[in-house]
């Protein structure tokens, strides 16, 4: 490997965009090839870190450091291991699918669109790959921007409202986080560096202010409940790319907080607040399920079954042993691939017959033959039927939640349950029953659509039948998660006995 | 008495730039085209940028200093001044408020906030305070037929002279005390002296008459109506020049004057910084003149800039030292704007503009981002920079506060891009450029994503 890996797939889209931005609006043509290539180039470069990964360590991988503000001693320092390296092989992958997805539904300001779709493309990288608190932040805030652009220009009815909500309410969790930042930075000796914050031993109670100031900022992202209700708002109303990003990889980036920042470098605050935190996750799974059930917009469901999934990942990361990290870790990934593929698919109808009412629809396999099939692969391994990547992940959660606490556990299981029925009963108002006289007269997908989702179900399967491929990419990481957490407590313990004894 | 001539080698800066400005009211007379009088005041700023490093030492029997605080002010009203010229060029024009003083006043303001900036004694503050805000009264009222811009003047001159009897009665009042006017005399008086009720009072009547200045709350009611009546050219000047010329003069009295009684004029601040913040956020949102919001918007940063100067440490100076020049850049930005488009004093006339004009619509998206502090913009560098010094000082909660109200500013700036691009256009905005106003955005837009990218050209 002879290319800063990192820095390039960071930078490469945020060069597209600035080129396209530079495009005559009227070539439409030119610029979407050009985001479309500049997204397959990026994720052909993102391979890399599939195929070399060092799965033996947990150290960094691919790093990369620059002094970038010497008077503060903050460093453009990079570097994977194998909790984000995949996330960051997910957002190039989903990328691509969302530029196809949008070759035709987006129809005015083209230009812009594709450019702050790549946007978001690098900054996400970005905030997986910092190693660097400032440097996380700023990636952290910067997607912001072009996300807040994406839904309130390109979105649905509702989309002023919904823009402004979700930029609101990421921006309030996100400025508490900052100041906990900035407080962690000076009790590290007035450093931003991460590693250097896992090998530290914090106060108790600097600890548990600092976990819930970084909660603010991830529970919102995840998002947990009760902060959850920007998600139904902005899943729904933006553009299909929008809900695809933001299910697929933007949510993940709170789960993804916890596992970087919360857990090493705040363990004892972690494990004193994981019962809460597994509480939360609960009432998330169970709330969330229970709305579906509710819900007569096809897009609006899909957003509440977020919650209740992304309840399952908190519930693995916060179980605090092996199976339920694990779990989360690849609940986080499937949900990224099944979640983005059931958005990209309501995008693609969506497209036809520009309505996302259930009572719009019935009889859709009749008229949609191809897409009913596609669709029913995603609905099921939503569900987590055994061997799609749902049952494998949902299975190592449930597991490590059973060892966590037994009531958490049952509880959890009861909301596959729920989640069967609202998924199961979606399908078959949409696509049995009498055909709706609303959408006949439609085309099947057509090969584009269908190419756009091959990837998706190759992974459904794959991780389905094979997780180990996955799954010992984080092997070693997860257990140098799991010893810092117990070493941390034992130190702390070790240390009050001697006090005691003194 | 035997008068030694004074060095004049560390006001030389200032000498140059009334100069400059009286020259200008000469060439008025000769030039018939206004243009010449705009080159003019900017050779003016690049000889005085020239001369400014040269400058250093004290003189005037040690009331006057110039130091590398007062020069990084300087630099400000420089940078102020002349995006300030570029502005009005064209603007003058279409609003057939072209005169030969206009630009002469700018420099005499400018020189007097110079001179605030290198006060070591109250006397010579006072003087500096003086020559800018009249100059600014004037120019708040220099469209002469329009009545907004007479209320402006009006009313910015009312409050103004009386902010000043107030500083004056807390100047005579310290004088009482301390027998002095040398900030270094009062602070080495105060030294062996308890805090007195009369001490106390002075100190409030002067945090009062700087509030003024600086339009914190609760004594900023005359900024929104000023903002709004003056042209918008001098709104964008005001809300720079006097407002760093303010923080200036805080930082030099309040952490030299009164260094040693920093317990006591901590509160008073936390007060006022709090309020101002509240203030200038909340009012913000219910605006629907742009310039009023961006009044609005100047109040809020105040209050920003006060947490630094709370913090009560060299750190927290310089914060507010470097918050004020990214506030000048993206300020100026943002106003350049407002001049650029030839309807532009309404929020809902920014309605689609993205559509009809795409570039100024992102300039704009850009400085209003940059304002809320997002990186990577430069108004993210400078909050950063304040909350990390205010918490290196213990004020955590107080950063809480800030962080929070700073959340709420993100409703009111967004609503501005919100029109820009989630609106359709009613109709295709007019816009006025000139090469003058395109230099002065693209040397904003420049400076603010510089400035947030690479923040160590700032930084130490």
């Amino acid at each position: 490997m002879d290319y800063p890996i990192l820095s390039t797939v960071i930078f490469l889209p945020v060069v597209g965009a600035l080129i396209i931005l530079l495009m005559q609006r009227s070539n439409e043509g030119l610029i979407k090839w050009s985001a479309l290539t500049f997204s397959i180039i990026n994720f052909i470069l993102s391979i890399p870190l599939f195929t070399s990964f060092n799965k033996t360590t947990a150290a960094m991988q691919f790093t990369e450091k620059y002094k970038w503000i010497p008077g503060w001693n903050i460093n453009y320092a990079l570097g994977v291991d194998g909790i984000s390296v995949l996330f960051v092989l997910l957002s190039t992958l989903l990328t691509v699918l969302c530029v196809s997805v949008s070759w035709k539904s987006v129809k005015q300001k083209t230009k812009e669109f594709f450019a702050a779709l790549l946007l978001i493309e690098g900054s996400m990288i970005g905030v997986f790959c910092s190693v660097d608190l400032f440097l996380f932040y700023i990636f952290w805030e910067a997607m912001l921007i072009p996300m807040y652009l994406l839904i309130g220009v390109w979105g649905g009815p509702n989309r002023i409202y919904a823009a402004i909500k979700f930029f609101l309410f990421t921006l309030v969790g996100s400025v508490l986080m900052l100041i906990g930042i900035i407080v962690l930075y000076f009790n590290t000796g007035k450093s931003f560096d991460i590693l250097q914050m896992m090998v530290t031993n914090y106060p108790f109670n600097l600890q548990l202010i600092l976990f819930w100031a970084f909660f603010a900022a991830f529970a919102v992202k995840v998002p947990m409940f009760p902060v959850h209700t920007w998600l139904p708002d902005a899943h729904t109303e933006a553009p299909t790319a929008g809900s695809v990003i933001l299910a697929g990889v933007l949510i993940k980036m709170g789960a993804y907080g916890f596992l970087r920042f919360s857990m090493p470098i705040l363990p004892e605050a972690t494990k004193a607040m994981a019962p809460a935190m597994m509480v939360l996750s609960v009432i998330g799974i169970i709330y969330g399920a229970v709305i579906c059930l509710g819900q007569t917009d096809l897009k609006r469901l899909i957003a509440y079954s977020s919650v209740s999934h992304m309840g399952f990942v908190t519930l693995g990361i916060f179980a605090l042993n092996i199976q339920g990290l694990q779990g989360g870790i690849l609940q986080m990934l499937n949900h990224g691939i099944v979640t983005g593929a059931l958005f990209l698919c309501i995008g693609m109808i969506y497209d036809r017959t520009h309505t996302r009412q259930i009572a719009d629809y019935g009889g859709a396999a009749t008229i949609f033959p191809v897409y009913a099939a596609i669709f029913m692969v995603f609905t099921l391994a939503s569900i987590g039927l055994p061997s799609t990547n749902g049952f494998v992940g949902e299975f190592l959660i449930i597991l490590g939640g059973f060892t966590a606490s037994k009531t958490v556990g049952t509880i959890s299981a009861l909301g596959i349950i729920i989640g069967a029925g609202y998924m199961l009963w979606l399908y078959q108002r949409v696509f049995f029953m009498e055909v709706n006289p609303k959408i006949q007269g439609h085309n099947d997908i057509d090969l584009r659509e269908i190419l756009t989702l091959v990837p998706l179900i190759i992974l459904v399967f794959w991780i389905g039948v094979y997780p180990n491929t996955f799954l010992s990419f984080m092997d070693v990481s997860v257990q140098h998660l799991i010893e810092r957490l117990n070493s941390a407590g034992q130190q702390n313990v070790a240390q009050h006995i001697i006090e005691v004894i003194q | 008495m035997n008068m030694p001539f004074p060095n004049l080698a560390p006001v030389t800066p200032e000498i140059i730039l009334s100069i400059a400005a009286m020259l200008l009211l000469l060439m008025e007379l000769v030039f018939k085209n206004k243009g010449v009088l705009a080159l003019a005041g900017l050779i003016a700023v690049a000889v005085t940028l020239y001369v400014l490093p040269s400058s250093f030492g004290t003189t005037f029997g040690g009331m006057f200093i110039s130091d590398s605080y007062s020069m990084y002010f300087k630099l400000i009203f420089m940078i102020n001044l002349a995006l300030t010229i570029l502005l009005s060029l064209k603007y003058l024009q279409r609003e057939k408020a072209e005169c030969g003083e206009y630009y002469s006043l700018l420099l005499f303001a400018t020189t007097g906030m110079m001179i605030m900036a290198s006060a070591r004694d109250f006397i010579v503050l006072y003087l500096g305070l003086e020559l800018m805000a009249l100059s600014t009264y004037v120019l708040a009222g220099i469209k002469r037929n329009d009545i907004k811009s007479n209320e402006a003047a009006l009313k910015y001159f009312l409050l103004g002279a009386f902010s000043s009897a107030l500083l004056l009665y807390g100047i005579s009042l310290l004088y009482g005390l301390t027998t002095t006017t040398d900030l270094y005399k009062i602070a080495a008086q105060l030294q062996q002296s308890e805090v007195s009720t009369t001490l106390l009072l002075s100190m409030i009547l002067i945090a009062v008459a700087f509030s003024f200045k600086i339009a914190a709350a609760p004594f900023h009611m005359w900024a929104p109506d000023v903002y709004e009546g003056a042209p918008t050219s001098i709104t964008a000047f005001m809300s720079v020049g006097p407002k760093a010329a303010g923080f200036a003069v805080i930082g030099r009295v309040f952490y030299v004057a009164f260094q040693n009684v920093q317990a006591d004029w901590t509160p008073i601040l936390i007060g006022i910084a709090i309020l101002t913040m509240a203030v200038g956020n909340i009012l913000a949102i219910a605006q629907t003149n742009i310039k009023r919001m961006l009044a609005y918007s100047s109040i809020a940063h105040a209050g920003y800039m006060l947490v630094g100067i709370i913090a009560g440490t060299a750190e927290g100076q310089q914060a507010m030292m470097t918050y004020m020049l990214i506030y000048a850049f993206m300020n100026m930005g943002a106003f350049a704007v407002v001049i650029m488009l030839e309807k532009g004093d309404e929020i809902k006339d920014y309605e689609g503009l993205a559509k009809t004009r795409p570039v100024i619509a992102a300039l704009m998206l850009v400085f209003m981002f940059s304002l809320t502090g997002i990186p990577p913009t430069a108004g993210f560098v400078g909050k950063f920079n304040i909350f990390m010094a205010a918490i290196n000082a213990g004020y955590v909660w107080l950063v809480v506060v800030a962080v929070i109200f700073s959340a709420i500013s993100a409703y009111y700036y967004l609503r501005v891009v919100m029109n820009m691009y989630m609106r359709e256009p009613a109709e295709t905005a007019a816009i006025n450029p000139s090469p003058s106003l395109g230099l002065a955005l693209v040397i904003s837009v420049v400076m603010v994503f510089v400035i947030g990218i690479i923040p160590s050209v700032v930084i130490g």
